[in-house]
């Protein structure tokens, strides 16, 4: 047996995630789906020598990562609906002030309390737009404990990369199945580490000052350099300003960092695309049911096929776009009542050609529930 | 071998470690025999006094699907989980109860075995703790699935010492009452 094969939940491969790219910092309140990230962390984090404090609600945990990852640590905290609701506050705080961070959302049924032990990818739009004001963003999702741990790596990196929250929307049947999960060895992911500026204490430096490839070098808050933090535009030393043309220019830095890059930040998953008339767009737990009806279904000869999203926001439009061109039908199969759906029917188009296969009472979608709406959708009938 | 697809749950009240059970069968076919598994459970009300039950899949290729619909193998700890379970079962599946807390009333298209799990593992061993551990000796007793040894691999290396010998025995009772229903 090799010490590298694990058999954990989805939570604890996240957590094991967070661990392998570098987490100095976790400040969180638990909450079903996601307490197991919590827990896990709070047994490894402190045996290696890490922070790890349980706050008293959810705007407290976002605002204490935020204040770590301002010092110079890799953050995360993690969540799930009503707690993800009580961060949008603080998220947007870090959207303006640009400061790296993780947030995992283990999706349960919503709104409000909802069905706290079920499954439900209703926080795809929340997790979009659930902070106010015109804004960026950065959500990854995963189906396999390996794409969790993953994508987990990925969030940090992308975090620290384009100084972004970044949201990992996993859900209930991902984060509670346990299935086989390979830790990679040490350098097998690539990890971003932070970028911290150059210039020696003495020395102005500007907070918000973008370098020439538009990154913005970090000093550790409370070390050498004095600078102002807020969540109001703000000039490039980062003190207040309502002045029209900064205003524009940092808000149009703010989402250009991520809208340019959609390309570097998009992860997906192709199954049997290439002759595809029928073409299934998923992601998450949904992603293991509509693969096995493309296997079932492609065993009897039909040409369906699959694309996974593993990053949600921003949408790869694009990509979306060239997979579905030469299909007859697209069917987006996801647990909520069609919000990514939207997303798509934008991208390809011509929105008669998209549907939604979807399932909306707190289990997860399986193949037979795919299999029965595509056949009506191909006019075959029940 | 074989290729196979075992479908099975767990079903009983929370407490008797059959989230346990379930774990420690998967964690056996994963870690110890290069097979894939996957392993879910009800949360929850269920899992706090209602029927629980604890889901594995475990095949030798990819599983697509997390969740069981239709159980090959079905095992039932309390009546109220046979009552709720049972309809599901795969027609010619198996249906493993224990005697003391099961009765079975009703027909259901399966090869149903009744053994004396509880009051074995109290006469024998004394302690009712090691009962999910002789319902897993059972399991694998009867339809192979994973080695014993595999099985005693997870133990060693989940448990500390001190309860390998109540475990150990239990899992040998469970196995040598399953053994003997072995196909």
């Amino acid at each position: 047996m090799s010490k590298n094969i694990t058999f954990v939940q989805g939570n604890e491969a996240c957590a094991l995630g967070a661990m392998y790219a570098g987490l100095d910092f976790y400040a969180g309140y638990p909450i079903t789906p996601s307490t197991e990230i919590a827990e896990t962390l709070a047994l490894t984090m402190p045996a290696a020598g890490k922070k790890f404090i349980q706050m008293e609600d959810e705007i407290s945990s976002m605002c204490a990562i935020i204040g770590a990852s301002l010092t110079g640590n890799k953050v995360m905290t993690a969540t799930s609906g009503p707690g993800f609701s009580l961060m949008q506050e603080a998220l947007g705080y870090a959207v303006m002030a640009e400061i790296p961070c993780v947030v995992a959302n283990v999706q349960r049924g919503g709104p409000s309390t909802g069905n706290p032990t079920h499954v439900s990818q209703g926080d795809v739009n929340q997790a979009r737009w659930g902070t106010h004001g015109d804004h960026s963003i950065v959500a990854l999702s995963a189906s396999n404990h390996q794409d969790v741990f993953r994508m987990t790596v990925e969030a940090f990196n992308i975090a620290e990369t384009y100084r972004t929250p970044v949201i990992l929307l996993f859900d209930e049947v991902i984060g509670h199945m346990r299935e086989k999960l390979i830790i990679p060895q040490e350098e097998e992911i690539p990890r971003v580490a932070r970028l911290r500026t150059s210039l020696k204490e003495g020395v102005n430096y500007h907070p918000y000052l973008p370098r020439e490839d538009g990154r913005l070098p970090m000093s550790d808050f409370g070390d050498v350099h004095r600078f102002n933090v807020t969540g109001l535009y703000h000039d490039m030393w980062g003190f207040p300003t309502d002045k029209p043309d900064v205003v524009q220019e940092l808000l149009r830095h703010q989402v250009d960092k991520i809208e340019n890059n959609v390309h570097k930040m998009t992860f997906y998953k192709s199954y049997f695309l290439e002759d595809a008339s029928v073409v299934l767009i998923s992601y998450g737990s949904s992603a293991r049911s509509a693969l096995s009806v493309v296997k079932q279904r492609r065993n009897r000869g039909e040409s369906i096929g699959l694309l996974e999203l593993n990053t949600i926001w921003p949408f790869p439009a694009e990509l979306v776009r060239e997979c579905t061109q030469n299909a007859e039908l697209v069917a987006v199969v996801e647990m909520n009542v069609g919000q990514l759906t939207q997303s798509v029917k934008l991208a390809v188009g011509s929105s008669k050609r998209v549907h939604l296969i979807n399932r909306v009472d707190g289990q997860m979608i399986n193949d037979k529930d795919i299999k029965k709406i595509l056949r009506i959708l191909q006019g075959r009938g029940i | 071998m074989e290729i196979t697809r075992y479908r099975i749950i767990f079903s009983g009240s929370g407490g008797q470690g059959l989230v346990s059970a379930a774990i420690i069968l998967a964690e056996a076919a994963v870690l110890h025999e290069n097979l894939e598994a996957v392993q879910s459970q009800s949360y929850g009300a269920a899992a706090r006094g209602g029927a629980t039950r604890a889901d594995v899949i475990i095949a030798d290729g990819p599983i697509n699907m997390p969740k069981i619909t239709q159980p090959s193998i079905l095992i039932c700890m309390t009546q109220e989980a046979y009552t709720k379970f049972s309809p599901l079962i795969r027609p010619g599946g198996l249906l493993i109860s224990d005697k003391k807390f099961v009765k079975t009333t009703r027909r259901v298209d399966a090869r149903q075995i009744e053994l004396p799990l509880y009051q074995t593992v109290v006469s024998e061993i004394g302690n009712a703790v090691v009962l999910n551990i002789c319902v897993l000796g059972a399991l694998i007793g009867m339809r192979g699935i994973v080695k014993k040894s595999s099985v005693e691999q997870v133990l060693a290396d989940k448990f500390p010492p001190a309860f390998m010998a109540g475990n150990q025995m239990a899992l040998d009772i469970g196995f040598e009452m399953g053994f003997e229903y072995a196909q």
